[in-house]
C-alpha cells in the first residue's frame, strides 16, 4: 500500500512539472485565433525564418528561375496545379493574393503556418491536409519564388 | 582468495553443495524476489512521456533473424530491425531492393537465427555506427547502419557450420569476427562418412576486415584449426588488443551424442588468436587460397538495389603448415561457454559451463607462459599451455552453469548462471562471489550498459531469460522469452523491471543514447536519391512495357498515387511497381498493396524509392491501396489496375486526376 501512494506521489509530482511548461498543444486546441499573437509583420508575411521584407530585382534571374522549377517540379508539382485546385491551392497566381515572404514562409514552416496563421487555418480547413515541410532551404524558397514569378508573368 | 596453488581443480568436492543452494534458489518464487521498493523501482524506470530514454538496447532476435531496439531504462520497445528474416510488415526480404540481401551460395535463405548484436568500437569503447550481427545458421554476418536503422549489408562466410563465435569486433573494429561451431570438412561440400570426423573435419576462425570509413566487410582469412566446437569469441582490449579468445568444446571430437560424449574432457581450450601477427602473416604470403563459394550482399549509393557479388575462394592460414606460432591453446575447465574480456584487458574469463568454477585467465601470465615457452603439448602445431602458468583464480561457488559475464569498470564482474539460474557478482581482486540475485528463468546472456567495453557506463544490468512461465499473463504454452532490468549502481543488484521481448533475445548491446540520436536520418534527400528507377520529378510518371516486363513509374504523396488508373497490363506480365515516396517530412510513410500479390506490402519512407514485383495471373479489375495511415484522406489513396487476356490487344495507358 505504501507503495502504492509512493507511485502516485511520484507520477503525480512529475505531472505537476510537466503541466507548468508552456504548452502549445493547449492553445490549439482551444482554436483561439491568434491574431493577438502575432505581429503584423507575421499576420502579412507569414511566421517563419523570414522576418523582414526582401529585396527583389524587377528582372527576372535566370538561373534562380532555373533552380527554382526544378525544385518545384521535384517537391511541390505533386500537390499543386498552376491552375486549378488539386491536393493545395493553384499557385499561378499565389503572388497576387500573398507577398514572396509569406510564400516562403509557407514552404519553410508550413506545419506552423496551418496551426497558428490565420491564413493557414483557414486554407486547412477547406483543404483537410497539412502541406509537409518538404525539405526546402531558404535559398531554394526564394528560387521557387523567382519561378513563381516568372510563371505570373508568362501565362 | 582464492588464487590458485595447486594443479588441481578443487570445486568438484563441492558440487553437492551447490545443487542444493541452486534448488533453492530455482524453485524461489516471486514473492520473493529481491528487488528496490515498488515506488523506487518504479521511479529508477520511469521516463516521462515525450522525454527519451538515457540507452538505447539492442537485442537479438534469436530464431526470429532480427534485432530489436528499446529504449532503457524504460523498457520502451522501439523498433525491430529485420536482418536475417522476411518482414511483411516493411516488406524487406519482399522487395526487390531488399530481395538480394538474402542470396546466399544455397540459394534464396529467407530466415536465420540471430545471436550477438555487437556495436562498432573506437579504442574499446562502443562508437555507436554500426552493429554487427551473426547468423547461425546459414552462415553469416550482417552490417546494420545506425543512421537509418537498416541492414546494409549481409556476408556469407564460406566453411563453415554453425557461426556462433561471432560477430564481436577489435577495439578500432578492424576486424570483426566469425567461428564455426559445427566442425565440418573444411574442403567444401566434401562427401564423406560422419565418421570419419576427426580426419576430414576442420574448424575455421574467420577474420572479416570492416573498412573504417564505409563500414563495409571483406572476408580477409580463415584459420583452420582442430575439429572442436568453437562457441563463442571476445576481442581483447587495452594491453590484449591485438588478441582475441575463443571456447571450444568437445575436445572430444564427438560426433553423436554431444550431450555425453563431448562432455567427458575435465578441461577443454580457450583459443588464444594474435589476429595482428596472423594479418602479417597472410600479408607476408604464408596464407594459402581454399576453395570457399559465398555471397556478399551489399548497397551501393544511397538508394537502389542491394548488389550480390558471388566470390569463391578464401585465404587460409592452416596450423598444420605454419611454423610460427600465432594462436595458442589455454586449458580451460569445462566446456566453456562464454569468454569476456575484462575492461582493463589483463583477465580472461570463461564460462565454465559444466564446471563448478569460474575459470580467470590472465594476460600478462599467458604472455610470460609463451616467453617462458610453457607449452605442455602441441595440437596440429598449436602450443597448449600449462594451465597453471595462465590461471589467475577459480571463482568458487558460482553457482550451477555459468555462462557469460561483462563488468562494471569497479572492479567488479557480473556472471550469468543457467541451470541455478541467477547472476552473481564478484570481485575481481579476490576473485569471492559478493553478491547473487535470482534470474527468471533460466538465464543465458547478461548484458551492461557498455560492460563489454573499456569504461562501462554500468548503470543497469539485462538478463536474458529463456522461459517466462508464471512471470506474466499467461500466453498459450509457448510464451515470449523474458529480460529482467537491474540497477547495479549500487553494492547490491536490485531487480527493477521484469518484461516480455521479441523473438529469443540472446545477447544483447546498450550505448548512451547521445552517441547515436542526433545522427539519425529523419528522411532520404530527394536530391540524393539514385535509385535507378527512382521518380525525380512527378511529371515523369509512366508506364513502361518491355516484352512481358511492365514498370510502373509511380509517385505518392498525402493523399494519392500518380498514375492511379492503369489499363493494358496483360496476365502473363511481370509488373514492378516503383513507388517512389515524394514526401520529405519526416516519418510521413505511404505503402503499396495490391490485391492478390504474392508476397507482401511494401512501406516507403519519405524520398525512398522500393519496388513490389506482381504477376497476376487473372483478369479482373485489381484495387491498390496505401497501406499507411499517412493523412486525413488516407482512405482515398487508392487505385484500379485492369488486367485484360493475355492476347488482348488493350493499349497501355495510364492516368490521374481525370475522370
Ligand atoms: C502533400 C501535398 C503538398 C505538397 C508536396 C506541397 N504543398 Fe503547398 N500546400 C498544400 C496544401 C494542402 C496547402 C493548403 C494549406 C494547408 O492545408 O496546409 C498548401 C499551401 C501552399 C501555399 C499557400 C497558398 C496560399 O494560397 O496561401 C503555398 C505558397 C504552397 N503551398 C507552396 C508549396 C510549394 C512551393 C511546395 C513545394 C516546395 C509545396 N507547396 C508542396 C499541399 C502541398
Ligand atoms: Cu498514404
Amino acid at each position: 500500500m505504501k507503495s502504492l501512494v509512493t507511485i502516485l506521489l511520484t507520477i503525480g509530482f512529475l505531472l505537476t512539472i510537466q503541466a507548468c511548461g508552456d504548452d502549445e498543444t493547449t492553445d490549439r486546441r482551444a482554436d483561439v485565433q491568434q491574431e493577438e499573437g502575432l505581429t503584423e509583420f507575421e499576420l502579412e508575411h507569414g511566421i517563419g525564418p523570414i522576418t523582414e521584407r526582401i529585396e527583389i530585382d524587377e528582372e527576372i534571374d535566370q538561373d534562380l528561375l532555373t533552380k527554382g522549377r526544378d525544385i518545384y517540379e521535384m517537391k511541390c508539382e505533386m500537390c499543386h496545379n498552376m491552375e486549378g485546385r488539386m491536393v493545395g491551392p493553384e499557385l499561378g497566381n499565389v503572388l497576387d493574393r500573398r507577398s514572396p515572404e509569406f510564400v516562403m514562409n509557407f514552404i519553410l514552416n508550413p506545419g506552423r503556418m496551418a496551426q497558428d496563421h490565420p491564413e493557414g487555418q483557414k486554407m486547412l480547413r477547406e483543404y483537410m491536409t497539412v502541406m509537409p515541410f518538404q525539405n526546402v532551404k531558404e535559398d531554394e524558397a526564394r528560387a521557387i519564388v523567382e519561378y513563381l514569378r516568372y510563371y505570373a508573368e508568362h501565362n | 582468495m582464492t588464487q590458485i596453488k595447486s594443479k588441481k581443480l578443487r570445486g568438484i568436492l563441492l558440487g553437492a553443495g551447490f545443487v542444493a543452494i541452486a534448488a533453492f534458489v530455482f524453485t524461489g518464487c516471486p514473492g520473493q524476489q529481491r528487488m528496490l521498493d515498488t515506488g523506487d523501482a518504479a521511479q529508477k524506470v520511469y521516463v516521462a512521456p515525450g522525454e527519451h530514454d538515457e540507452y538505447y538496447g539492442f537485442f537479438s532476435g534469436g530464431y526470429s533473424g532480427q534485432l530489436s531496439v528499446w529504449g532503457l531504462p524504460s523498457a520502451r520497445f522501439l523498433k525491430v530491425i529485420p536482418v536475417f528474416s522476411q518482414d511483411p510488415e516493411t516488406g524487406y526480404g519482399y522487395s526487390e531492393e531488399t530481395k538480394p540481401l538474402f542470396n546466399t551460395s544455397y540459394g534464396f535463405i529467407p530466415w536465420d537465427d540471430s545471436h550477438h548484436p555487437h556495436i562498432s568500437q573506437t579504442d574499446g569503447d562502443a562508437d555507436g555506427r554500426w552493429i554487427f550481427i551473426n547468423a547461425n545458421n546459414t552462415p553469416r554476418i550482417a552490417r546494420i547502419d545506425l543512421v537509418t536503422f537498416e541492414t546494409k549489408e549481409i556476408l556469407e562466410l564460406p566453411n563453415t557450420g554453425g557461426n556462433h563465435a561471432s560477430s564481436f569486433v577489435t577495439s578500432n573494429t578492424e576486424y570483426v569476427i566469425g567461428g564455426t561451431r559445427f566442425s565440418i570438412p573444411y574442403e567444401q561440400d566434401l562427401d564423406v562418412p560422419i565418421d570419419s570426423y576427426s580426419d576430414e573435419f576442420r574448424g575455421a576462425l574467420s577474420f572479416i576486415k570492416v573498412d573504417e570509413n564505409s563500414g563495409k566487410m571483406d572476408l580477409e582469412f580463415q584459420i583452420v584449426v582442430p575439429p572442436y566446437n568453437y562457441d563463442l569469441g571476445r576481442a581483447g582490449k587495452g594491453p590484449s588488443a591485438d588478441w582475441v579468445f575463443f571456447t571450444t568444446y568437445n575436445t572430444e571430437e564427438a560426433h553423436t551424442m554431444l550431450e555425453v560424449n563431448a562432455s567427458r574432457n575435465d578441461k577443454d581450450f580457450i583459443a588464444a588468436v594474435n589476429w595482428r601477427k596472423a594479418a602479417e602473416l597472410v600479408a607476408n604470403g604464408h596464407g594459402k587460397t581454399a576453395p570457399g563459394e559465398y555471397y556478399h550482399n551489399y548497397y551501393e549509393g544511397n538508394q537502389g538495389y542491394a548488389i550480390s557479388e558471388q566470390k569463391n575462394g578464401v585465404t587460409i592460414l592452416d596450423t598444420r603448415e605454419i611454423d610460427e606460432d600465432f594462436i595458442y591453446y589455454l586449458p580451460t575447465p569445462k566446456s566453456p561457454h562464454g569468454v569476456d574480456v575484462d575492461p582493463t584487458g589483463e583477465y580472461i574469463v570463461g564460462g565454465g559451463k559444466l564446471a563448478t568454477v569460474i575459470p580467470v585467465h590472465s594476460f600478462s601470465r599467458m604472455l610470460q607462459a609463451i616467453e617462458d615457452g610453457a607449452v605442455v603439448e602441441r595440437i596440429d602445431g598449436i602450443p597448449v599451455l600449462d594451465y597453471d602458468a595462465t590461471i589467475a583464480g577459480e571463482v568458487e561457488n558460482p553457482g550451477l552453469g555459468p555462462l557469460h559475464t561483462e563488468f562494471d569498470g569497479r572492479g567488479y564482474a557480473y556472471t550469468s548462471v543457467y541451470i541455478s539460474s541467477e547472476i552473481v557478482k564478484w570481485s575481481l581482486e579476490t576473485f569471492e562471489v559478493v553478491d547473487r540475485i535470482d534470474a527468471y528463468y533460466s538465464i543465458g546472456h547478461l548484458m551492461i550498459t557498455g560492460g563489454d567495453t573499456k569504461n562501462p557506463d554500468a548503470r543497469y544490468m539485462v538478463g536474458l531469460t529463456k522461459t517466462a512461465k508464471d512471470r506474466y499473463l499467461p500466453t498459450g504454452p509457448k510464451q515470449n522469452h523474458p529480460a529482467q532490468l537491474y540497477d547495479i549502481s549500487g553494492d547490491r543488484m536490485e531487480l527493477l523491471l521484469d518484461f516480455p521481448t521479441i523473438g529469443e533475445p540472446h545477447y544483447a548491446q546498450a550505448i548512451r543514447a547521445d552517441l547515436i540520436k542526433d545522427n539519425v536520418a529523419q528522411i532520404y534527400e530527394m536530391e540524393d536519391n539514385d535509385h535507378p528507377h527512382a521518380l525525380r520529378r512527378i511529371a515523369d510518371n509512366r508506364v513502361e512495357r518491355d516484352g512481358n516486363v511492365v514498370r510502373v513509374f509511380m509517385g505518392s504523396t498525402r493523399s494519392h498515387f500518380r498514375p492511379d488508373n492503369i489499363e493494358g497490363i496483360r496476365v502473363g506480365d511481370t509488373v514492378y511497381f516503383h513507388l517512389t515516396n515524394l514526401e520529405q517530412e519526416w516519418d510521413v510513410v505511404h505503402g503499396i498493396a495490391i490485391k492478390g500479390a504474392q508476397n507482401s506490402e511494401i512501406l516507403v519512407a519519405p524520398g525512398q524509392t522500393k519496388t513490389m514485383k506482381w504477376e497476376p495471373n487473372r483478369t479482373g479489375i485489381y484495387p491498390f491501396y496505401c497501406t499507411a495511415f499517412c493523412s486525413a484522406l488516407h482512405q482515398e489513396m487508392q487505385g484500379y489496375v485492369r488486367v485484360s487476356a493475355a492476347d488482348s490487344d488493350v493499349p497501355l495507358t495510364w492516368r490521374t486526376g481525370t475522370n
